[in-house]
């Protein structure tokens, strides 16, 4: 009786269709999130992300429908986020049917976004999602989607982030993200080791071995990915075969 | 018949709608003593923050009428924080008062495991369980909590495992509760909440 390691479809959306770039440029279209949420939620998939990766004003109401005709599809749990910038932002994406909000570059802005959040809804329900990218030694925090530096240390800010109430990390590398070369372990156990709270490893993902090695070398407690589920690339049955096969505790839905 | 679920303000209310909804089972809101009075079964979800949901008992002046309800014999059933509420106390509330049904309190989880204890895992039954009726030993339900109790043995019917062992569905008479969250926890929660239905139907 373990806790089981979490494999985590993502559904990055423009607000209402879901698109995927490589190293966070070069958008394309993946197709209707709705439908792609009932495909995870019958595969076994352990919970689903959705992100407004466009993130803009204008499309906020259209972006807060998507996760209502999502979350009506799901009996797993359900993040979303994407230019969270206020508590009334998270209020809006909880109302809408999320479990947990992800807040990104405004609590890099403004840390006590993290603890407003938090004291609202309970540090289970906020996902602290960091962009990193190696820098010599170690690695910086990037914004806005990856493209700049916060000139912050990832570790610091993870270890930051959880004493502020995050109570989950989203750990994306940039250098890997979109790239299928697999998860940065590096990153992910330096992460994973200096917090406390449950990390999501991201960015990278190909192959069924990428996701043992996350797990087992990357101390990571879930894994995430996108294009490889939405491409059909890899079904997530399979992978948790392969998972279990190599050992690594597993969920199937009976 | 139909379930009344306490809308005290917690973010799971709209996913335990949903999941009742797909079980083909009647379900209401109410946040006034009236509506907890004329309930032929209750269902308190609790996600967040203990002292938010003690507090928001007593301003709605929910706590008299939700007692009375039990001891009259209607079925609960609590999820999550709705079963952390069932004991005297919890460490995460301070002087706050539970509705002190069950012995014992509520305690934070070990330091030394990753927390929230987040995600799924899987449960050692005690004894026969109405509520795990038709489940298989070895299915996942999903969890996401800091706190649990950690010495109710009388009325716990399974456990789980996270750091140390805590009650994981709670039976008592007319009492059901879970850590858990059913409407979270796919085919296998469906099950648990169908068996609370039937239960009280």
């Amino acid at each position: 009786m373990t806790l089981a390691h979490r494999i985590i479809p993502c559904l990055d959306t423009d607000g209402e269709r879901v698109v995927k770039g490589v190293n966070f440029l070069g958008l394309r279209d993946a197709g209707d999130p709705v439908a792609l949420a009932a495909r995870y939620n019958t595969e076994g998939a352990d919970e689903l992300v959705v992100l407004d990766i466009a993130a803009s004003r204008d499309r906020r109401p259209t972006f807060l429908e998507t996760i209502r005709c999502v979350a009506a599809k799901l009996a797993i749990p359900l993040t979303a986020g994407g230019g969270i910038r206020t508590l009334e932002d998270g209020r809006a994406v909880v109302r809408a049917g999320a479990d947990k909000v992800t807040v990104n570059t405004a609590a890099v802005e403004r840390p006590e976004l993290i603890s407003e959040l938090s004291r609202e809804f309970g540090a289970q329900a906020v996902v602290l999602a960091i962009d990193a990218k190696r820098a010599g030694g170690h690695w910086e925090v990037m914004v806005r989607g990856g493209r700049e530096s916060a000139s912050l240390d990832a570790t610091e800010w993870a270890r930051m982030g959880v004493a502020a109430g995050a109570g989950e990390i989203l750990l994306t590398s940039v250098d890997r993200d979109g790239t299928q070369s697999g998860f940065d372990v590096a990153l992910t156990v330096a992460i994973s080791r200096a917090v406390t709270v449950p990390v999501i490893a991201s960015g990278g993902a190909k192959s069924p071995q990428h996701f043992v090695e996350i797990f087992q070398e990357g101390a990571a407690d879930a894994a995430l990915a996108a294009s490889i589920f939405h491409d059909q690339v890899q079904s997530i049955r399979t992978l948790k075969e392969f998972l279990a096969a190599s050992g690594v505790a597993v969920r199937f839905p009976c | 018949m139909r379930v009344t679920i306490l809308d005290y303000g917690a973010g799971n209310v709209p996913s335990v709608e949903r999941a009742l909804r797909r079980l083909g089972a009647e379900s209401h809101r109410s946040d006034s003593p009236e509506g907890i009075s004329k309930a032929d079964a209750l269902l308190l979800p609790g996600v967040g923050h203990y002292a938010a949901l003690v507090r928001a008992l007593d301003e709605k002046h929910l706590r008299a009428p939700l007692l009375y309800a039990i001891h009259r014999g209607v079925p609960f059933l609590g999820i999550c924080l709705g079963l952390q509420v069932l004991f005297k106390s919890s460490e995460e509330g301070g002087q706050l008062q539970g509705l002190n049904l069950l012995p014992g309190i509520v305690s934070a989880l070990p330091p030394n495991v990753k927390l929230p204890h987040m995600g799924w895992n899987q449960l050692v039954k005690k004894r026969d369980s109405s509520l795990l009726a038709g489940v298989d030993a070895g299915a996942y339900f999903y969890f996401a909590h800091s706190y649990a109790a950690l010495d109710s043995h009388g009325p716990t019917a399974a456990t789980c495992s996270h750091g140390a062992e805590f009650a994981a569905v709670i039976e008592q008479n007319n009492i059901y509760a879970v850590q858990f969250h059913p409407e979270k926890s796919g085919d296998s929660g469906a099950r648990v909440l169908q068996n609370f239905v039937r239960r009280a139907a």
